[in-house]
């Protein structure tokens, strides 16, 4: 039972963290390559700049003496993710709309996603500097601890507790998203245009609005998981660079445009990432007995240091074998 | 037209005598030899995107693959490596490999023997797990004996200029491969599957120890012609023989260059530039018209590619050292891109310009933003604020900021760059 827990541990737990994350920046690119057709690079930095926003007003919480049972980080969430939300809507107004109005190609507009990257980037270092920061440098990070000896286990699972707490807020987040886009008149509005732009502009479908919304939930969603990142391991101006292709490689698992294939494409990837670098040696051990030869150590599939480019090969898979993705997306 | 490029031309010329009076002569001759290479890199890309619209994020692996090519060729043998059991392994390793890549290609081929469909593609998928794991029982102890017993395989100490010339065929070799899988895919895919084949590329060369010895670096990397040294040895003082070495260094690399340039322009004028434009402005006409797209394609790719790893080649061996954890998309795949859209797109002489204008602005902002923030610091300091804390290393990361609004701004007000590609009258001039 023991090698259940720590495959438990391990895979489950650190997947379904991973996958939440990836999952809320999936989301993000894909609504904006369904309602904008091309692929916004930025979109890591975004998640890089909520989880700095974050940052910065746990910061001003805990100086105002606020708290609460829930980590700080999470307590200014929704602000943060409203700051966000409204810099996304002005990096689109500076940036993308006027390439857009000029009738610019999806190129021309992903490279400006490039230049954006990059003063996002630069715009963040020169404010924080590049030292790796914690959320939890003045109040502890909990830990919990179920036991298992009902089954006769001698471990105990263990999580901390901002890891169940974004897997529940991604669980509501996603819920919430879902009900907006199935039951909300602006909601289909989004789908209609997504479909088909043109059809959607001449049934009389406001188009700024909608695109103005998708900012809107792009980049609260993106701050919610960068925050999430930075709360689950550590904040560093270069955390979401790394980030942002196991997300496209979600994004177009998923098939681009399609929201809810982006769910699923971000926890294949989370898990695929961590089912890579579980050392299966712990979990064949008991199988020891059985075999004629000796099980050796460190049985991975691949080894640690190549579990970033797991995402890319699968990213890489599904180019080939189904670009469209496994939920057909949408094309230009 | 002409006129235009001439006067931005006479502009660099008068930019660069700016930067040799505010930073020295040997620091502008250090930047001359750099920005050459660079503009090697850019004629690369000028190819792939200029004159065929890929979008290739992948520079950054090409020139990583190039610079681990001149490490191995040029750094000296290392005979701890050749005396041991090192080779043998190894060989074993690549004799794994080869029947690991023969099983794979064996199972692509069942169907002519009447097994197809889903069971085919099952085989395939066994036949790559059994190559894998074959090749792994190999290479990871042969890795793990070779990084206890001597470090690294070492170099084979043969000439520098060798090594670049291996720079562009290993990349040639890479972007067979990598041209084969992914062109065909359309731009933003082919943009995204490219920039995380160069992310798998930097992985490899960063952990596969015993081949590169990954972040331990490997230096010094001979030069290709006399080093400072050589000249302080014959009696010359020390700026003079930095000043001498860089320029004779800068020399061979501008005849690269010079080289390059004569062939792409050639090219470009050609039939063979004709029919690569009429694939990039129309890719199902040309191929109705009969042309081969995808080959095509793949030819631009590797031509692109060559030049992009001979540039990461002589890069290396500039700087002496190999680094894989330097290697960054920022300052290798993305700095590249903004030379190419600021230069112009199509156009070579707007991606030399375009690569030396746009490096010495990324060298430059580095310095002068440390000024403006030392000042604002000072300022802050003066009025009682108390300075701002680390101020000197944060401002440097201004330059890439800088770069993000240099690409913004090029992309808002010149999209076509500040020396565009010429379109003649008897062409269609559609453009984005």
């Amino acid at each position: 039972m023991d090698q259940f827990i720590f495959f438990f541990d391990k895979v489950i737990i650190a997947g379904s963290v991973l996958g939440s994350v990836y999952a809320l920046g999936a989301i993000g690119v894909t609504l904006i390559f369904g309602i904008l057709r091309f692929a916004h690079f930025a979109h890591g930095d975004m998640m890089t700049m909520g989880a700095f926003i974050a940052f910065v007003l746990a910061g001003i919480a805990a100086s105002l003496g606020i708290s609460a049972p829930v980590p700080t980080g999470f307590l200014v969430l929704p602000v943060a993710m409203a700051i966000a939300a409204a810099i996304a809507m002005g990096l689109d107004k500076a940036f993308y709309a006027p390439l857009r109005r000029r009738g610019a190609r999806p190129v021309t507009l992903l490279i400006a996603s490039i230049g954006v990257t990059l003063m996002l980037q630069g715009a963040i270092r020169l404010f924080f500097g590049v030292q790796t920061r914690s959320f939890f440098a003045h109040e502890p990070k909990s830990i919990e601890r179920i036991d298992m000896s009902w089954i006769g286990a001698k471990r105990d699972i263990v999580f901390t507790q901002p890891q169940y707490l974004m897997i529940i807020l991604t669980v509501v987040l996603v819920v919430a998203l879902h009900l907006f886009l199935t039951r909300s008149r602006l909601g289909k509005a989004m789908r209609a245009m997504a479909d088909n732009a043109d059809l959607a502009q001449v049934s009389g479908i406001n188009t700024a609005l909608v695109v103005r919304i998708t900012w809107i939930i792009a980049g609260a969603l993106a701050c919610a998981a960068g925050t999430m990142l930075a709360l689950d391991v550590s904040l560093k101006p270069d955390l979401a660079f790394n980030i942002v292709l196991p997300i496209f490689a979600a994004a177009i698992v998923g098939g681009l445009g399609q929201a809810y294939g982006a769910i699923v494409g971000g926890y294949l990837i989370g898990f695929a990432e961590t089912l890579a670098v579980f050392d299966w040696s712990v979990v064949l051990r008991p199988l020891q007995p059985y075999v004629p030869f000796e099980i050796p150590f460190g049985l991975s599939i691949v080894p640690t240091e190549y579990k970033l480019t797991v995402a890319f090969v699968i990213l890489v898979i599904v180019l080939l074998q189904r670009p469209t993705g496994i939920f057909k997306g949408a094309s230009t | 037209m002409i006129r235009r490029a001439v006067l931005l031309y006479g502009a660099l010329f008068v930019l660069i005598v700016a930067v040799a009076l505010f930073s020295g002569v040997p620091y502008t001759t250090r930047l001359l030899a750099e920005a050459a290479a660079y503009s090697l890199i850019a004629l690369g890309l000028n190819i792939q995107w200029g004159y065929g619209g890929l979008f290739n994020f992948a520079v950054m692996g090409m020139m990583m693959v190039g610079g681990a090519a001149v490490t191995t060729v040029a750094h000296p043998i290392n005979p701890e490596f050749w005396n041991s059991a090192g080779p043998m392994l190894l060989g074993r390793a690549l004799l794994a490999f080869l029947l690991g890549a023969l099983i794979v290609y064996g199972a692509r081929k069942v169907d002519r023997i009447g097994i197809t469909g889903k069971w085919r593609a099952s085989v395939v998928v066994l036949a790559w797990i059994v190559a894998y794991i074959g090749y792994r029982t190999q290479i990871d102890p042969a890795a793990a004996y070779i990084e206890d017993k001597s470090g690294w395989v070492g170099g084979l100490g043969l000439p520098v200029v060798l090594g670049w010339v291996a720079g562009g065929v290993v990349a040639a070799i890479v972007a067979v491969i990598v041209g084969r899988i992914s062109l065909g895919l359309r731009s933003d895919y082919l943009a995204i599957a490219t920039i995380g084949i160069s992310e798998i590329i930097r992985a490899l060369i960063k952990n596969m120890d015993w081949l590169t010895r990954g972040t331990l670096t490997v230096s010094p990397i001979p030069w290709a012609t006399p080093l400072p040294e050589a000249y302080q040895a014959q009696g010359v003082g020390q700026i003079p023989s930095l000043i001498f070495a860089r320029l004779g260094f800068f020399a061979l690399v501008a005849l690269v260059l010079a080289l390059g340039m004569i062939f792409v322009i050639r090219a470009y004028g050609g039939p063979w530039g004709r029919m690569m434009r009429a694939i990039r402005d129309n890719h199902i006409a040309a191929g109705s018209m009969g042309k081969d797209v995808k080959n095509r394609q793949v030819e631009l790719f590797v031509l692109g590619s060559v030049f992009m790893g001979i540039g990461g080649a002589i890069l290396v061996s500039f700087t002496q050292i190999f680094d894989p954890s330097s290697y960054q998309p920022i300052n290798h795949t993305f700095l590249i891109w903004v030379m190419i859209i600021v230069g112009g797109a199509g156009n070579n002489w707007g991606a030399l310009f375009g690569a030396t204008f746009i490096y010495i602005v990324w060298l430059m902002s580095a310095p002068l933003s440390q000024m403006l923030f030392g000042t604002i610091s000072d300022w802050s300091q003066h009025i009682g604020w108390g300075a701002i804390p680390d101020i000197q290393s944060r401002s440097l990361q201004m330059r890439v900021f800088v770069l993000g609004a240099v690409i913004s701004i090029a992309l808002r007000y010149a999209p076509r760059g500040l020396i565009p590609e010429v379109v003649h009258k008897d062409e269609d001039s559609s453009q984005a």
